[in-house]
Parts: C-alpha cells; sequence; structure tokens
C-alpha cells in the first residue's frame, strides 16, 4: 500500500481514493458537495498553464481546484 | 431551578454537537452519495468513453503551456476585429436611417409649427442624441455580445478562467474575473450583471469595482479614432496602422494591469481577506445552439443594455442642448463651464471642455466626442463630421497635441463608469458606497495618469528642444 498523501500532490496522470477530508466548516461542506467523501476515486487530469489550479476528474465531471483546496483533500495513490 | 438544569443539559448537548457536526455530516454525505452511485448504476448507462477523450484531448490543447495563452489572445482579438470591422457597415446604415428620420420628424414639428425651443429639445436634442447612442452602440453589441455567448456555449470560458486564475489569486481575486472582465470589453453595465457568476461576496466587489478597466464599446471607438488621427496619420501607410493598432493595444493593457494593481489594492485594504475557496467546473465542450444563442444573447443582453442606455441617453440630450443654447451674456452655459474647468484641465494636459465632455458625457460614454464638437464648434447640436481627416483638423485648430490626444485616450480609459454602469452597481449591491468607490478609484488614477504623461512629454520636449 502507498503513502497517503494529498490531492494536490497527485502528478496529473495519475489516480487516488479519498481517505478522508482536512478541512473544516463551509470549506468542508464545499468539498463534500463535490462528492470527495471516502472511498470516492479521483483522477488528476492537468495543471493550468500557470501552474494553478489543478482539473480533477471526480464522480464524472470536471472541477479545478486550487492547491490550497487540494491539500485538504487525502489521498491513497491507486 | 429547571430553568437552570435546562441550561446545562442544552449547553453539554451543544458543546458535543460541536464535535460531532462535521463527522455525521459526514456520513449523511456519504451515505446520500452511497444511495446516490447505487440508483445510477441500476439507470444510467456509463457515457461512452469516446466522448470523454475528446474533451480531454481538447483542453490538452486549449489549456497547454505552449498553445494555451496564444489560443486565448487569438480568439480575444477576432472577437475585437470582427467586433470593431463588422459593426462599421451596419452602424453607417443605421446611422443614415435614423437621422432620414429625423428629417421627417422635423418637417412634422413645422408643419404643426411647433416652437423653436421645443424642436430643438426634443429633436436636436433628445432624438439627435438617442439617434447617436443607438446606431454606434447597437450593432457592436449585437455582434460582440452573440460571439462572447457563443463561446461561453462552447464551454471555452471556463477554460480561460482555469488558464487565468493564478494571476488573479496573486491579486486577490477570483479566476471567474477574467470573464467578467472580457465581457466588460462589451459593456461595463453587461460585465458588472455578470460578475453574479462569482460566489463569494468579496471577490465579486472586487470584479464588480475594476470593470471599469475595460474599456467598452462605447469608449473602444474614441480610443481607435483617436489613435488613427494623432498616432497613426490616418493610416495612410502599413506602419502608420501598425503604431495606431499598437497605440489602443497599449491603452487596453495599461487597462489590464491597472486592473490587476487595484484588484491587489484593495484585497490587501479595504476588500481584505483570504481568497475564499475555489472550485472551478470545466464542463464538458459541446456545439453551440447557434440560433438559440443569438435569439438569447440579443434579449437578455444587448436590448436589455440597449433600452437602460436609452432612458439615459435622451434625458442627457435634451439637457446638453439647453446647456448649449441658453446664453448667459454672450455666450451659452457650456461656455461658462467649460471656462470654469480650463485650469484644471490644462494642468493635467486635457482642456475645459474636454473635461466637460466626458462629465456631459456621463449617461453613455459614446456622446463624448460628439458633445466635444458640439462644445469646439457652437453649433448647439451634436454634429457628425464625415471623415477622420476633417474630425483631426477640427481638434488640432483647437490646440490639440499628439499629447492632448495621449491623455483624452488616458482619461477615457481611466475615469468614472457611465451612469448605466454605476446604476447597475447599484442594483448589485444595493448600497451608495460602492457604486461612489467605483467611480472615485479610476478617476484619480486618471488625472495621475494624464498629469505624469503631460510631465513626461513636457521634459521629452525639453530635453529634444534642449
Amino acid at each position: 500500500m502507498r503513502a497517503i498523501t494529498s490531492l494536490s500532490n497527485l502528478r496529473p496522470g495519475s489516480s487516488g481514493e479519498v481517505v478522508s477530508l482536512q478541512a473544516w466548516g463551509l470549506a468542508r461542506r464545499r468539498l463534500l458537495d463535490l462528492g470527495l467523501v471516502p472511498g470516492t476515486r479521483v483522477v488528476a487530469l492537468r495543471r493550468s498553464p500557470s501552474g494553478d489550479p489543478t482539473a480533477f476528474f471526480i464522480r464524472g465531471a470536471t472541477i479545478a481546484l486550487r492547491r490550497e483546496e487540494g491539500r485538504q483533500v487525502l489521498v491513497r495513490p491507486v | 431551578m429547571t430553568g437552570e438544569k435546562t441550561d446545562l443539559v442544552l449547553s453539554e448537548a451543544r458543546r458535543l454537537t460541536g464535535d460531532l457536526e462535521d463527522s455525521y455530516r459526514d456520513r449523511i454525505v456519504a451515505a446520500l452519495y452511497a444511495r446516490a452511485e447505487a440508483i445510477a448504476s441500476r439507470a444510467v448507462k456509463e457515457a461512452p468513453a469516446p466522448r470523454r477523450d475528446l474533451d480531454w484531448r481538447l483542453d490538452a490543447i486549449l489549456t497547454s503551456r505552449l498553445w494555451g495563452y496564444p489560443i486565448m489572445l487569438a480568439l480575444l482579438a477576432f472577437v475585437f476585429w470582427l467586433t470593431l470591422k463588422g459593426a462599421n457597415y451596419p452602424s453607417a446604415l443605421l446611422a443614415s436611417l435614423l437621422f432620414a428620420f429625423q428629417d421627417i420628424l422635423t418637417s412634422l414639428f413645422q408643419r404643426l409649427g411647433a416652437p423653436a425651443w421645443l424642436y430643438g429639445i426634443v429633436v436636436l436634442g433628445m432624438y439627435r442624441t438617442l439617434a447617436w447612442v443607438v446606431a454606434v452602440m447597437l450593432p457592436p453589441m449585437a455582434i460582440f455580445f452573440p460571439l462572447f455567448t457563443l463561446l461561453e456555449d462552447l464551454g471555452y470560458l471556463p477554460r480561460i478562467a482555469f488558464n487565468l486564475d493564478n494571476f488573479f489569486k496573486k491579486a486577490g481575486a477570483h479566476g471567474k474575473q477574467a470573464l467578467t472582465m472580457c465581457m466588460g470589453f462589451g459593456c461595463n453595465a453587461a460585465g458588472v450583471v455578470g460578475c453574479r457568476i462569482i460566489d463569494s461576496p468579496r471577490e465579486r466587489l472586487l470584479a464588480i469595482l475594476t470593470n471599469n478597466f475595460s474599456p467598452c464599446n462605447g469608449r473602444l471607438p474614441t480610443l481607435i479614432t483617436l489613435a488613427a488621427i494623432f498616432m497613426g496619420g490616418l493610416l495612410t501607410t502599413a506602419a502608420e496602422t501598425a503604431v495606431a493598432t499598437l497605440t489602443v493595444a497599449g491603452i487596453i493593457l495599461l487597462g489590464i494591469v491597472l486592473m490587476f494593481f487595484t484588484s491587489w489594492l484593495l484585497s490587501r485594504t479595504l476588500l481584505k481577506g483570504v481568497p475564499s475557496s475555489f472550485t472551478l467546473e470545466l464542463p464538458p465542450y459541446r456545439p453551440p445552439q447557434v440560433l438559440r444563442v443569438i435569439a438569447r444573447s440579443v434579449l437578455d443582453r444587448t436590448l436589455y443594455v440597449l433600452a437602460r442606455a436609452v432612458l439615459v441617453a435622451a434625458p442627457a440630450g435634451a439637457f446638453t442642448w439647453v446647456l448649449a443654447n441658453v446664453h448667459l451674456g454672450t455666450s451659452s452655459i457650456i461656455d461658462h463651464l467649460a471656462g470654469w474647468l480650463q485650469p484644471l484641465g490644462k494642468t493635467v494636459g486635457l482642456d475645459g471642455y474636454i473635461l466637460l465632455a466626458f462629465i456631459l458625457g456621463l449617461p453613455a460614454n459614446e456622446i463624448v466626442i460628439p458633445i466635444l464638437l458640439m462644445s469646439y464648434l457652437a453649433t448647439g447640436m451634436l454634429t457628425e463630421v464625415d471623415s477622420l481627416a476633417a474630425l483631426g483638423e477640427i481638434l488640432v485648430r483647437h490646440g490639440w497635441t499628439w499629447i492632448t490626444a495621449l491623455n483624452v485616450m488616458l482619461f477615457s480609459l481611466l475615469h468614472w463608469p457611465c451612469g448605466t454602469t454605476l446604476l447597475t452597481i447599484y442594483k448589485e449591491t444595493k448600497s451608495l458606497k460602492w457604486p461612489l468607490l467605483a467611480a472615485v478609484i479610476p478617476t484619480a488614477l486618471g488625472f495621475a495618469a494624464c498629469f505624469l504623461a503631460k510631465l513626461l512629454a513636457g521634459l521629452l520636449g525639453a530635453a529634444l528642444g534642449g
């Protein structure tokens, strides 16, 4: 089993499974609303040409998250 | 006694749920998603992979390190080019139609034996100003907004926000501000309404307050005309055309730089706060429904904005006509006001008439140059000058040099938003504070920029002359 990391450390092209969220309050709710519950598969698609944000494939939708948000989602690389 | 006990129990319960809140919400959401997944797996067939593949391959080009920005700039340049080029012909057609109708109105007023002042206010003031605004404003809006809506419908606009978000983040703003900024090039009032796409109130205010740094369709013609006359020597050679184009591009770029700077400054002072959470959906690309797009953008944006402009332009036309035709002593009220503004105007490399034209142009930026001509030529109504050369001659006769033209361009980019935009800002924010601030910030920058340009030009002249 590979080490747990955060979404923002996922290289474009690789994917991970959500382990837990590190955000609290409103920020946590926004992430949950995207369907980022434990067990969800997330594919890192590509980074913006300016380096941030990164586009992720989450439950059939492409969602861009800034590094600050990505850091709050812990994933297990798969 | 019982009351105290209940309070104790309640506060204990509150303490416990405080700890629990996130975890039980998590469990509810997880259960909802599990349930939704189970239902979806039975009811929905998985979207065929090639479709998604195509989206990802398009993104690999449109948001790539190499092509992302060039494609974006090329598309924006194309939209501008098409708007300005395409608007020319219908603008001329509309102008001749509307001014022909003025002749009909004139003969009608004569037949009815209407007094001269009534004819002046209604036809020469109200109708002529209205005709000018419609002729100049409608065609570019009718081209720009559908093109913009088309890009939106294609799914390209969120990719612009994706490409540019990092720059906006550094200014404390939201990536979606890139979109409202672009929309401002069409019309600032529409751009301000467009700021609704930004969820967080702080970032939305930033976008609203800095939208005016995009020169709108009412100001772009002024920039282009003056650049053509004074920087491009009437565009007779390719080199002159290039210089004029670069001047306009430079002014637009200055607006963008100042937009970033102002956003940065505001987010560190008046609108302090960390950027709120950012999630941006990149929807699938889809073929645009061209007819529906055109209908929607004409109805939702063009007519809406035009109606508001008309509502302010007509009274403004009547008002300006009165100012130009009521004489106190030997000169008109316009002359008196311009004389009063002259010292301030001269200090920043403009003149009293130019400042007055910008002030009287508050209802709609399109009428600034016509009002200026009206007061320079003392004709008492909006005048149409048939060629760039004739316009240039009139301006030079009133003491304009290339530095006056540059300052007018700077001031056109950097002054209070038009009446429609200010009203829209008030409606969107429900507070007088924000439209006031939206007017003060660019105006202060405008006076500073003009003063600086005049100073530098003076030093340059002295260095070259000495």
